[in-house]
C-alpha cells in the first residue's frame, strides 16, 4: 500500500463517525493499541519535548525502508503517532521524504499539528522527513 | 447551592462579548482566566475610541491631540496609583508586563546593589519569570540564589524563610499568590522578616491584583509588579510599583527617547521619575484601557467580585473532590480561585484536548513553574481558574467534562 492509500484508508475510516466523542475515542484506542517503545529505549537522544507532552521517536533501516517506532506519554497523541506511523513506516526514504501528509486535515485533527499544542507531535512529524532526508542521502 | 450574590453575574457576564459563542458544538466556559482574563466592552471600546479620537504621541507635543492622550496616558497612571494605594505617581513605572518589571529590577537594582558572595531568595513556586531573571543575574555577578521550600499543602515553609534569611540576603522576591496552586502568601510577614536582615523585597502580584486588595504602603513592599491582562485589562501593559527613594537610586534600564533630560556627546543626564525608566514610545492605548479596566473592577467593587470567586473556588472544590482518583495539587488554607488538579492515569493533556472538545477551556501542563511541578513529582497538572463572570453552572459543565474523560480514557 502507498503513503497516499493509506492516508485515504484512514479518511476513509474517520467518515463513519458522525460525533468528535466516537472519533477520539477511536483515538484513544489506536493509542492504547501502538506497542510504543521500552523504557530502555526512551533515550535522552531520540525524546521530542514538547510543552505538554513529551514524544520519543525511534529509526531504522531494513532493506530499503524506513521503519518508524514511537511512543508519548499523552494517549490521544500516542494514537495520532499510531497514524503516522501507519501511514509512514516502512516505506522508502524518498518516499517519505516528499510525502504530502493532507489525511490530519482530513479527518479534522490538524489542531494537534499546530504550534499551540505543543505535544511534540509537529516536530515528530519534521524529524520523521529529516531521518527520511538524512537516509535518501546516504545512498 | 445556596447563592448570596450581590452581583448580577448575568448582567456581568453580557458586558464581556467573548463569551457568548460555541466552541465545538457547545457554550463556551472559560475557566483559563489564571493565563488570561476576558475584556469587558468597556476596555475594548476604550482602545477604539482612543485610536479612533485621541492618537498621538505623548508628552511633549503642543497640539490638542498630543494633551488629550498625554492627560489619558498620566490619569491612567494616578488610577494606578490608588489602586496600589502607593504615595505618589513618581512610583508608578509603566512596563510591558510582569516579566519585564522582573527583568527591569534584576537588570538595575540587582547589578547595582547585589555583588558577590550576596543572596537572593525566591520560592519554590515562583513562575519562570521570577526564576530566571534571578539565575541570569547570579550567574554573572558571583550572587548565590537560595529558594523557600513548599510544604506539602501548597505553603510556604515561613521557618525554612527564617532560617534562610541572613545579612547576605540582599532581596527577597516571590509571588503574592502561585499561579499553579492558587496559594496566597503571607507577603506582609514575609517582607517585615526581610526588611529586620535590611533585605528589599519584590512582590509578584501578576496572580493576586484581580482577586486582592493592593496597598503597597501598608505591606511595606519595595518593588510591586503586576500585568493588565490577568485584571480585565489590555495585553501588552504592565507595572512596576518601587519605593521613591530605591527608583531614584537606580541606573535607568533602557535609554532613548523621553528617559532623558539633556543629551550631549559628552553626557546624557536622565529624566525625573517615572520617565527615567520609560524610554520609548509607550503603549499609550492599552495604558489608557488599563484604567478602564480598574474603573471596571472598582465598579462591581473587589470585595463583590472575590466573595464570588470564593464561592466559586469552595463549589469547585467540593465537586472535584468527589470524581474518584482527582487529586487537588495545593490545598492551601489561603487561596484565590484556582484549581489544580490531576487523575490517576490521565496524562493532563489528554484531559485538555477532551475538555475543549467539550467547549470548556482549561490549561494544561506546568504553568511555567517547572520546579514546583518537580516538587510535587508530578509532569503537570490541568487547571480551572475563576473570574467574576464564570458561574457554578460551568463548574458543573467542568465536573460532567470530567467524568466523561474519564469514561472515554479509563
Amino acid at each position: 500500500m502507498t503513503i497516499n492509500e493509506s492516508q485515504d484508508e484512514i479518511i476513509e475510516e474517520f467518515e463513519l463517525f458522525d460525533d468528535w466523542a466516537d472519533k477520539y475515542e477511536y483515538i484513544i484506542d489506536l493509542g492504547k493499541k501502538l506497542k510504543g517503545l521500552s523504557e530502555e529505549q526512551k533515550t535522552e537522544d531520540n525524546i521530542i519535548k514538547g510543552c505538554q507532552s513529551r514524544v520519543w521517536l525511534n529509526a531504522r533501516k531494513e532493506d530499503e525502508s524506513l521503519i518508524f517506532e514511537a511512543d508519548s506519554e499523552a494517549i490521544i497523541v500516542k494514537g495520532l503517532v499510531n497514524m503516522l506511523i501507519r501511514v509512514l513506516s516502512g516505506h522508502t526514504p524518498h518516499d517519505i521524504a516528499k510525502a504530502d501528509l493532507y489525511f490530519m486535515d482530513k479527518i479534522g485533527m490538524s489542531q494537534h499539528l499546530a504550534q499551540t499544542r505543543s505535544n511534540g507531535l509537529a516536530s515528530m512529524v519534521k524529524q520523521m522527513k529529516n531521518y527520511a532526508i538524512a537516509y535518501s542521502l546516504k545512498n | 447551592m445556596q447563592l448570596t450574590e450581590t452581583l448580577d453575574i448575568q448582567a456581568i457576564r453580557a458586558d464581556f462579548p467573548i463569551l457568548n459563542q460555541e466552541i465545538n458544538g457547545r457554550k463556551l466556559v472559560y475557566f483559563d482566566n489564571a493565563a488570561t482574563t476576558q475584556k469587558p466592552t468597556s476596555v475594548i471600546e476604550t482602545i477604539t475610541h482612543y485610536y479612533n479620537f485621541d492618537n498621538a504621541n505623548i508628552h511633549r507635543g503642543i497640539h490638542t491631540l498630543a494633551e488629550r492622550a498625554t492627560r489619558d496616558f498620566e490619569a491612567s497612571r494616578e488610577a494606578i496609583r490608588d489602586f496600589l494605594g502607593a504615595s505618589s505617581i513618581e512610583e508608578i513605572i509603566f512596563t510591558s508586563g510582569t516579566t519585564q518589571g522582573i527583568n527591569l529590577v534584576a537588570s538595575t537594582f540587582g547589578r547595582k546593589f547585589i555583588k558577590e558572595g550576596d543572596e537572593i531568595i525566591i520560592s519554590g513556586m515562583e513562575h519562570h519569570s521570577n526564576i530566571v531573571p534571578w539565575q541570569m543575574l547570579c550567574e554573572e555577578n558571583g550572587i548565590k540564589l537560595k529558594v523557600i521550600p513548599v510544604t506539602d499543602l501548597g505553603e510556604l515553609d515561613m521557618e525554612a524563610y527564617q532560617n534562610l534569611l541572613s545579612e547576605k540576603v540582599k532581596l527577597v522576591s516571590v509571588n503574592h499568590v502561585s499561579n499553579s496552586l492558587g496559594t496566597i502568601n503571607p507577603v506582609k510577614e514575609i517582607i517585615d522578616l526581610a526588611h529586620s536582615f535590611g533585605a528589599k523585597v519584590l512582590i509578584d502580584g501578576a496572580q493576586a491584583t484581580s482577586h486582592l486588595n493592593i496597598d503597597v504602603q501598608a505591606l511595606d513592599a519595595d518593588f510591586y509588579v503586576f500585568s493588565a491582562h490577568k485584571l480585565y485589562g489590555p495585553t501588552g501593559i504592565g507595572v512596576l510599583y518601587g519605593r521613591k527613594d530605591i527608583l531614584n537610586a537606580m541606573p535607568p534600564y533602557m535609554g532613548g527617547g523621553e528617559m532623558i533630560k539633556d543629551v550631549t556627546f559628552e553626557k546624557t543626564t536622565y529624566n525625573e521619575l517615572p520617565y527615567k525608566f520609560e524610554a520609548g514610545t509607550p503603549n499609550i492605548a492599552d495604558v489608557v484601557a488599563l484604567k478602564t479596566a480598574l474603573e471596571y473592577i472598582a465598579f462591581h467593587g473587589k470585595e463583590n467580585i472575590a466573595a464570588h470567586e470564593d464561592m466559586l473556588l469552595k463549589y469547585a472544590t467540593e465537586q472535584l473532590s468527589e470524581i474518584e482518583g482527582l487529586r487537588i495539587i495545593g490545598q492551601a488554607k489561603e487561596k484565590i480561585s484556582v484549581v489544580s488538579f490531576v487523575i490517576d492515569g490521565i496524562h493532563h493533556q489528554d484531559i485538555g484536548v477532551l475538555l475543549d472538545n467539550q467547549g470548556v477551556a482549561v490549561r494544561t501542563g506546568h504553568h511555567c513553574t517547572q520546579p514546583l511541578m518537580q516538587r510535587f513529582n508530578i509532569l503537570g497538572t490541568s487547571r480551572a481558574s475563576f473570574a467574576v463572570y464564570n458561574t457554578v453552572e460551568e463548574i458543573d459543565r467542568l465536573v460532567a467534562g470530567l467524568h466523561k474523560v474519564k469514561k472515554m480514557l479509563l
